[in-house]
């Protein structure tokens, strides 16, 4: 069924009547030629894609919960391709293009809003930092702005500007940045795969990988034994539980971010805002709710929840750059289990088992990169080679020292 | 969390910074044949484990002690806490 404002409008008047389930809910069937793991936005683009782009049939994408139940639920929606190497830069850009067209391809209304994100700087060298960061952006088709204080002060007049020690001096804008409503994303490409014959299937816990020879034949399941030609590991912070399962160790660990959403207020913000001088950042949901966020809880974690110090930190931060925010009631927090990598960049690769792929180290930031992760992947999926864009995403790249450590951390994933 | 420390009793946790695995306590002979395999596998790999995890934390804004914490990740419940330098002694590391 195709949706579209005609459609709304006809369902109207006959009562709401013709609306069918967007995906089927089918029984796993004994073997696939391709098993995705993981129905968040990343398995569930891949499996599109490996549809519709790559032509290729016979897919799985096998949930332990229900679809959307992750990250890609949880997160705080931000997109933008606002990275400063050479690694990353392109791919996050490439991604920024999909999300561009994507409603359009997937017939979807995922609330795509190019309303902006603009860092805000607070000293000299954080200036200096920026200015780079936007040449490197636009070198690699990309926008960015240096904007000045007044130019802030029209969008942002709230803003605590003459703060003593961290006054705002001026920020870097990305206009083609914004937010989408993520849990449309994951409905939207699981709609489409479903149309194309991917087989969806939820409540079926992968428990382990039958491995024979060096060669992966197919995955163990709460749902029992299901072959595959090809397995796909795509689980976001659950990563080094699954691939302990293949005796795999990862550069990865898993951390706590928690995130916040104020009572509905009205229209105030704007854009995308993030604090320069803590960490600290700020939208507002089309519902009025301000969604904001800061560091992760920064101990490994699988619990779903953080604790209370990183919440005063983060309220902490969001007063002193928006003090109008201690009016707002808080209305609801939540915690997602992220796969920080060594150096903050994430993996798209093939293992040392045949027929076993993984996608991963995505940390606090890769609901922006659904899209490209998905073509990514699909496109080593379907030719054993990488996609242009996702070249650096090597495993191999850690001991051959070839890291893409934006933050310059080092191997510490707490801090990136 | 409360952590419990062995010579101060009960702390904030907020008073520590986190570092990591305490496989880290187990630093690789850089002389032997396979060192470059092995600092990869210590400065990179981690089991990451969903259950109980030893763990490096340091008491940063208290006596400056490393501690080596055996918490639940799933939980956030610390069951053990012991001086790091003990730990390392009883490795043979630290004199
Ligand atoms: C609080 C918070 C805020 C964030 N904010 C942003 C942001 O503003 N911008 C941004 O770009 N990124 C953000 N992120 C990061 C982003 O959400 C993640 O990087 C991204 O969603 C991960 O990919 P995914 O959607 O595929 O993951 P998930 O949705 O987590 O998908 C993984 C799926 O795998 C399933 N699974 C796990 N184990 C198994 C198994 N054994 N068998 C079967 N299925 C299994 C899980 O149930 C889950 O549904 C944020 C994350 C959090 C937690």
């Amino acid at each position: 069924m195709r949706y579209s404002g005609l459609r709304v409008i006809k369902e109207a008047l006959t009562g709401h009547k013709g609306w069918q389930p967007a995906w089927r809910d089918p029984e796993p069937q004994s073997s696939y030629d391709y098993i995705i793991i993981g129905g968040g936005g990343h398995g569930l683009a891949t499996a599109y894609y490996l549809a519709k782009k790559y032509g290729k049939s016979r897919i799985a994408v096998l949930e332990k919960g229900w679809i959307g139940g992750g990250n890609v639920g949880r997160n705080t929606t931000i997109i933008r391709s606002n990275y400063l190497l050479d690694g990353n830069e392109p791919f996050y850009e490439y991604s920024l293009k999909l999300w561009e067209g994507l409603e359009q391809e997937l017939n979807y209304n995922a609330m795509v809003s190019q309303r902006g994100i603009l860092n805000l700087i607070h000293t000299d060298a954080q200036r200096d930092a920026f200015t780079r960061r936007g040449n490197a952006m636009i070198l690699n088709g990309a926008d960015a702005e240096m904007l000045s204080v007044d130019q802030i002060k029209a969008r942002y007049p709230f803003l605590n500007f003459n703060d003593a020690r961290f006054p705002i001096k001026g920020g870097l804008a990305q206009h083609r940045g914004g937010t989408v409503r993520h849990d449309a994303v994951a409905w939207g490409y699981a709609r489409a795969a479903d149309s194309l014959g991917v087989d969806i299937i939820q409540n079926c816990e992968v428990t382990g990988f039958r491995i024979e020879n060096g060669s992966c034949l197919g995955v163990e399941t709460s749902r029992g034994f299901i072959g595959g030609t090809k397995v796909a590991s795509c689980v976001a912070g659950s990563s080094s539980r699954l691939m302990s399962k293949a005796n795999m160790r990862l550069p990865i660990e898993s951390t706590v971010l928690q995130a916040f959403v104020t009572e509905g207020l009205k229209p105030v913000l704007p854009g995308v805002i993030t604090y320069g001088a803590g960490h600290f950042y700020c939208s507002q949901s089309d519902k009025g709710g301000l969604v904001f966020g800061g560091d992760p809880d920064g101990y490994n974690s699988y619990a779903q929840r953080g604790n209370l110090p990183v919440v005063e930190d983060v309220c902490e931060s969001g007063m002193a750059l928006i003090p109008a925010l201690g009016r707002a009631r808080l209305l609801r927090m939540w915690g997602g289990i992220m796969d920080m990598s060594m150096d903050g960049s994430p993996i798209i690769d093939r293992t040392d088992i045949n027929g076993l792929y993984f996608n991963g180290g995505w940390c606090y930031g890769g609901f922006k990169a659904t899209p490209a992760s998905g073509m990514c992947y699909a496109h080593l999926l379907a030719t054993d080679a990488p996609h242009e864009f996702a070249t650096a995403y090597r495993f191999d790249r850690f001991r051959r020292g070839y890291m893409i450590d934006e933050k310059g951390m080092g191997a510490q994933p707490n801090l990136h | 969390m409360i952590i419990n420390h062995p010579l101060l009793g009960p702390r904030d946790a907020q008073e520590f910074t986190f570092l990591g695995d305490a496989s880290l306590i187990d630093r690789p002979d850089w002389e032997a044949e396979d060192a470059a395999e092995k600092f990869y596998e210590y400065a990179y790999l981690r089991d990451n484990p969903a259950g109980l995890h030893r763990e490096l934390w340091f008491h940063e804004t208290g006596d400056r002690s490393w501690l080596v914490v055996t918490r639940n990740t799933l939980t956030h419940e610390i069951t053990d806490v012991e001086m790091a330098s003990d730990v390392a002694r009883s490795k043979g590391r630290s004199k």
